[in-house]
């Protein structure tokens, strides 16, 4: 593994090269620019401020700036994560003429795909940040989490997005399997809802590795809290075992690419 | 370091033939419903060996052209070369930088910049940035694109999208070159370009493997060549007995035989002193061809052509043709003749065909084609197809007062179309 790491050192301009592509074809094209960067995370925060919403008419509890503060910080890395998944998922077959003719580490497809996503997300919290500031929410030194936070986002998305990259070069209908999951994923991880307001069996939910890294934000942003440290170490391991299985898993398959696409 | 570049040991590479599953709603069924009727093992049936046993080496600054008909296993060996795959078995070892220039365009994306491709395709090919932009007036100077060179390459016509791939890739500069057809690309003074940067590449000590089936430039930039038959290595050499076998193989894939009763059974082409392929412009060459027959037929006539390497006929004639009458032969009897012919042709490689025929009924009996490759090489003074033997008649400097009285004094042919070539 050391040496596939160095190899692909050695590539780091190419991934540099390509995540800039991705990101120049995707700003180039559309006719909204930077907008397209915020659009999902709008539409995201806006359903979840409904369901909050809903909750708090049901429930006839006041509804506070805080749920739309922590909607709002948990909607943006969930977005992030599944554009980053489903971008990866299709980054080796997007590339097939690469992927089939020349020899390079493969792995930079679904990881420059990750770090595009990354690049959106960048753009996207400076709105957040506007937004986190007129309705002055605050600080406190529990902000330095959010890099370590984020981190472990990304490893984990990187990880999943090498293992469903390589399964759909093989197997087709992998992208749509992986677009369901994605598609209800949102209901199993606590973006709109907070696992409090499903009371002792909602931590449950944080079995999720997802959950605890937007919990974990929403609590140093939002709340001025540390994050959970034993769920937020749970999600450390699970996507740091995530990245190193994907990647292993990732290597082994890579030689039968060119021949398997 | 050694002195070889490149070295495969033994290599084999298997793929599997029919109905792969490329879904998992596919793949699932189907593997429950073999193993229930216990038919796991079955697909070792299925499989088959596209390469099979290929051992050879390549030193530092050679040029190896690899050649084969389709199906030969060429493609494959390509990819296991540009290390795209693994081989099933055995390995290949590399010494230095290698980079393979197979469809350099590949890398190319639709909504970018002529300039932005060539640091893109650049990267993917194994430059730096920095040697990118070092090279970066050389590449689009060679590629004749410097107009275009900021406009998207989606609005690039297909020669001017190849061009841009091969500038490239011929800048990357690496220590070992796998080269497929991307020299066939652009028109005929690109190409040519094209051979000439090959050339240089080769002479500046690059050790390069050229997979292609155009022999002519396999013959041309390469020494040495290895013809792939049926995934296996069937000569390796000095590439003008390879492409001899090549051709003579052609013979036997392509000896199309509407009428077995008579078949051409020997073909030799000589010089003065005995069997030859290679000549010099203007020389003789004959052609000795002896048909024999397996039951009596009429009237016939033997035909010879030659075509040139992009399979033009540029001669034809026949014993017909020459004033010979038609012969008949009887059952096991043979007929023996030989043409005489003057290679006016300027430079090339050209295949000599031949055919027995019936011109009254129109009828084909036996062909060969090819049934044998001629070189023609010339003097560095004649360029073209055809060798007109110039000679300079008269040159002169003539002052600009007295210009009009020459032209008329000199009559027309004398300005030799040499002068405009010097």
């Amino acid at each position: 593994m050391k040496e596939e790491l160095r190899e692909l050192y050695r590539h780091r301009e190419l991934l540099y090269m390509i995540v800039y592509r991705d990101i120049k074809i995707r700003y180039k094209q559309s006719i909204i620019g930077f907008l397209w960067a915020i659009l999902m995370p709008i539409l995201i925060v806006m359903s979840g401020v409904l369901v909050r919403y809903g909750y708090a008419v049901a429930t006839h509890a006041p509804f506070q700036k805080g749920d739309l503060a922590s909607v709002a910080v948990k909607s943006l890395p969930w977005a992030f994560l599944i554009s980053s998944i489903r971008f990866a998922c299709s980054s080796l077959t997007n590339n097939g003429s690469l992927v089939t003719k020349i020899f390079f580490p493969k792995e930079i497809f679904p990881i420059a795909s990750v770090l595009v996503c990354l690049f959106d997300f960048f753009v996207a919290s400076v709105a957040l940040i506007v937004l986190l500031l007129i309705m002055q929410i605050g600080w406190s030194v529990y902000l330095v989490w959010i890099p370590v936070l984020l981190l472990t986002m990304v490893v984990l998305a990187a990880g999943i997005g090498m293992i469903v990259s390589a399964g759909s070069l093989f197997f087709r209908d992998v992208k749509y399997i992986v677009e369901v999951l994605l598609t209800f994923g949102i209901f199993f991880t606590p973006v709109f809802y907070d696992v409090t307001m499903l009371g002792r069996k909602g931590k449950w939910l944080l079995l999720n590795p997802v959950g605890p890294i937007l919990d974990g934000l929403s609590a140093c942003i939002v709340r001025h809290q540390s994050p959970e440290l034993s769920w937020f170490a749970y999600s450390a391991v699970f996507g740091l075992v995530a990245f190193v299985s994907g990647y292993a898993l990732f290597k082994r398959l890579e030689p039968f690419f060119a021949e398997g696409i | 370091m050694s002195d070889v570049a490149l070295r495969m040991e033994h290599v084999y590479k298997k793929f599997r033939k029919g109905e792969t599953y490329n879904s998992l709603r596919d793949l699932l069924p189907a593997l429950t419903g073999k193993m229930f009727r216990g038919e796991l093992n079955e697909r070792d049936k299925r499989e088959f060996w596209a390469l099979q046993d290929i051992s050879f080496e390549v030193k530092h600054g050679e040029a190896l052209g690899i050649i084969g008909h389709n199906g030969a296993g060429k493609s494959t060996a390509l990819k296991i070369l540009s290390r795209v795959m693994n081989p099933t078995k055995g390995r290949m070892v590399v010494n230095g930088r290698l980079s393979a220039l197979i469809e350099v365009s590949a890398g190319f994306h639709q909504d970018l910049t002529g300039r932005e491709n060539i640091f893109l395709s650049g990267t993917i090919l194994g430059m730096k940035k920095r040697e990118i932009e070092s090279k970066l007036d050389q590449i689009i100077a060679f590629s004749g694109l410097e107009e275009f060179i900021d406009t998207p390459v989606k609005r690039y016509s297909s020669g001017m999208y190849a061009r841009l791939g091969f500038s490239i890739a011929a800048h990357v500069d690496p220590e070992v070159m796998i080269v497929d057809e991307v020299l066939s690309v652009g028109d005929f003074v690109f190409q040519q370009r094209c051979m000439e940067r090959m050339r240089s590449i080769i002479d500046g000590g690059t050790t390069v493997l050229f997979v292609s089936h155009n022999l002519k430039s396999v013959m041309e930039l390469c020494d040495r060549a290895m013809l792939l038959e049926h995934g296996k290595i069937a000569t390796i050499g000095p590439t003008d007995s390879v492409a001899r076998t090549y051709l003579s193989d052609s013979v036997r894939s392509h000896g199309g035989q509407e009428d077995n009763r008579v078949c051409i059974s020997q073909v030799k082409v000589r010089d003065r002193a005995g069997e030859q392929s290679r000549f010099e412009s203007g020389q003789t060459a004959w052609v000795d061809i002896e048909v024999t027959a397996s039951e009596p037929v009429e009237k016939l006539a033997v035909v010879i052509w030659l075509m040139d390497e992009f399979q033009y006929e540029i001669f034809n004639t026949s014993t017909e043709r020459l004033g010979h009458r038609p012969f008949s032969l009887q059952a096991g009897e043979s007929y023996r003749c030989t043409f005489e012919l003057t290679l006016n042709m300027a430079h090339g490689t050209f295949q000599l065909c031949t055919a027995i025929h019936r011109y009254d009924l129109g009828k084909n009996y036996d062909r060969w084609v090819p049934a044998s490759t001629l070189f023609v090489g010339s003097t560095t003074a004649v360029r073209g197809a055809v060798n007109c033997f110039p000679r300079l008649a008269s040159t002169e400097t003539v002052s600009a007062s007295s210009r009009s009285d020459l032209l008329e004094a000199v009559p027309q042919p004398s300005f030799s179309p040499m002068k405009s070539r010097t």
